[in-house]
């Protein structure tokens, strides 16, 4: 069988595969056994058309699979074969000379968007399913793919919400002296393309601890400041780290040279030592460092010549900014 | 204005064929030192409106959470910088028109400059 292909929409192949909505990419991922309705309700072929008539109206159904009693399928009965009878007043005959014998089937593990392709190209209001051996399992209507994806648009949406609770309140059950989240980068020098990389995913990750916008502009602005003086100044690169905790945000940027010759000098908004071909890229305007100072609550630069710097920032966060929802009971504020 | 004036406005082309053209921008700023625009940008949703067209464009306008950026003389950026503008939902445009120009007519339609003022006092041109 065919079926690990259908498991997975495939991806990537093209620009109108990417852009498939959730409910296309559900249609290949959920088989037609998950929302087909199982209770079937057969008829045997030799049951007058007359009988037909009643066993619609009681089962409020307007067609139904034809079975054999040994359970073999051999047709399906709807309510137009029905009208066909009526119109030559032949209620008396047996289901199997009005049934349609044109036995369009779809296997229980197909994926259903294969049934959704035969509604539209066979034209019929129903589908039998069967098993590998060809046994009737259920019997599929586009009423009851529409109910099958919205379950599981909902079944996704719930566990997403979960997930994103789960995050938010990633420090609420956890008991300990200090609780924290550490993420480290390790930063190439003159690794332009990457630029930017470490201090947008360190900005995803705060907004899905739940800070607030502001607070992840703030970090983003100042640990992309960062990692911009890594690539741009530093002979090996360098790493940044930043530890998360619930009342605080503080992020460390180290390196291994070549060091900075004055300070004070280096804080100077406008001082730059970048390279013409640094500027070219739209940075070493001298701002860097007086970005991050704006950003953050409070900032520590040491660094020795031949040997490295060290960038320390950190950023308090208010009750009602807390992330992962851990605040201290007892923290004053 | 939406993005999509933003693009009539501007005569200019979408380089990211999925961006969300109702997106709601607030102001604008104007820069090729991306350190400028992030220290001197006030409130997100903005434009940003530059002559600079390498990936840190887009790093640094989705760091200042920007709406849109508006690529000036009619620069066409290498394919990193379109991807990321994808991958960060960015709506990337170019325009025929220079900086000045750009800044003007979108000053003239209304839209408010983004870029907060250097205080007199911390003036750094001396």
């Amino acid at each position: 069988m065919m079926e690990t292909n259908y498991k997975q929409p495939p991806k990537k192949v093209d620009r109108v595969v990417e852009n498939i909505t959730p409910a296309e990419e559900l249609s290949y991922e959920l088989r037609i056994e998950e929302v087909m309705s199982r209770d079937i309700r057969t008829l045997f072929p030799d049951i007058k058309m007359q009988d037909v008539v009643e066993f619609f109206r009681t089962n409020r159904i307007s067609g139904a699979p034809v079975v054999t009693r040994q359970g073999e399928l051999v047709g399906v009965i709807s309510m137009e074969d029905l009208i066909r009878a009526l119109r030559v007043y032949n209620l008396d005959a047996p289901v199997s000379q009005f049934m349609s014998t044109r036995l369009i089937t779809v296997a229980g593990k197909e994926p259903v968007v294969e049934a959704l392709k035969k509604f539209v190209s066979m034209n019929v209001g129903r589908l039998p399913v069967v098993d590998e051996t060809g046994k009737l399992i259920g019997i599929l209507t586009k009423g009851d793919i529409t109910r099958g994806l919205l379950r599981a648009l909902q079944r996704d949406y719930q566990a997403e919400e979960v997930r994103r609770y789960r995050a938010r309140h990633l420090f609420e059950d956890i008991e300990s002296d200090r609780t924290s989240l550490i993420l480290r980068y390790t930063i190439q020098s003159n690794d332009f393309t990457r630029g930017g990389a470490a201090s947008s995913n360190i900005k995803r990750a705060l907004l899905r601890l739940g800070a607030n916008p502001q607070i992840a502009r703030r970090v983003g602005i100042a640990v992309y400041e960062a990692e911009m003086n890594l690539i741009i100044h530093t002979t090996h690169g360098g790493e940044i780290r930043v530890e998360i905790e619930p009342h605080q945000i503080s992020i460390d940027a180290t390196d291994d040279g070549p060091g900075i010759k004055d300070v004070d000098l280096a804080m100077k908004p406008g001082y730059s030592t970048a390279t013409e071909e640094i500027r070219e890229l739209g940075f070493g305007a001298g701002m860097g460092l007086v970005n991050i100072s704006r950003c953050v609550d409070s900032m520590k630069l040491e660094s020795t010549v031949g040997k490295g710097s060290r960038l320390r920032l950190k950023i308090f966060l208010k009750q009602d900014e807390t992330v992962g929802e851990g605040y201290p009971a007892n923290r004053e504020n | 204005m939406n993005v999509s004036e933003l693009l009539n406005i501007v005569n200019g082309k979408l380089l990211v064929p999925d961006a969300d053209l109702t997106r709601d921008i607030k102001g604008g700023c104007g820069a090729d030192l991306m350190s400028d625009v992030l220290a001197s940008i006030q409130q997100p949703e903005g434009v940003l409106v530059t002559g600079l067209c390498n990936p840190q464009v887009v790093r640094t306008a989705a760091m200042a959470d920007m709406a849109a950026i508006v690529l000036v003389r009619g620069k066409t950026p290498p394919n990193e910088t379109i991807s990321l503008a994808e991958k960060e939902g960015l709506p990337l445009i170019t325009t025929p028109f220079g900086m000045f120009e750009i800044c003007g007519k979108l000053h003239q339609a209304g839209l408010p400059s983004l870029e907060k003022p250097v205080p007199v006092d911390k003036c750094s041109c001396d």
